[in-house]
């Protein structure tokens, strides 16, 4: 469901929503709860991802794991280069673990970081689940 | 591609209830 506010229209829609600066995107789950966003001019592919990411968090939270281990495997295949793809790769194996129980998914998460996205934050925050 | 952009955000947001689909705000300033 794609709604459009703008500032000029709706000054206080912005305020009810928190939204500080244009252009800033919200994700929200279908009972209105933000679950993603970010502002700013991106891209294509960076947006593209970033909303995504809003769909898999939307997925996670509402504790579908299996569909939002297909989103988030999906942003990492689809969009390598994006912005969003190392979070996502960290959010599937938390996504599997979650699935199955099983550590080892975790684990597997880091040694895919140790391929891609090295210097990154997400692959800090993996790197605990080393064995 | 045309996107449908609903201007009403609580119009928006019982349809999303309704059909269980996320919702997406776009808060901008581009001139009308």
């Amino acid at each position: 469901m794609p709604v459009k506010i703008h500032i000029k229209e709706q000054p206080k829609t912005f305020e009810r929503f928190g939204a500080q600066w244009t252009p800033t995107i919200q994700v929200l789950d279908p009972d209105g709860t933000k679950r993603h966003q970010f502002e700013g001019f991106l891209p294509p592919d960076d947006f593209l991802g970033q909303l995504k990411l809003g769909l898999a968090h939307s997925a996670f939270a509402r504790q579908q794991w299996k569909e939002a281990e297909s989103r988030y495997d999906d942003i990492v295949k689809t969009l390598p280069d994006s912005d969003a793809a190392p979070e996502a790769l960290y959010w599937a194996g938390v996504s599997r673990y979650k699935s199955s129980g099983d550590p080892t998914a975790l684990q597997q998460t880091t040694e895919a970081f140790k391929i891609h996205y090295q210097g990154s934050t997400w692959a800090k925050k993996a790197s605990v689940w080393a064995k | 591609m045309s996107i449908a952009w609903n201007k009403d955000v609580d119009a928006a947001l019982a349809q999303a209830r309704t059909a269980k689909r996320p919702l997406l705000i776009d808060f901008n300033a581009a001139p009308m």
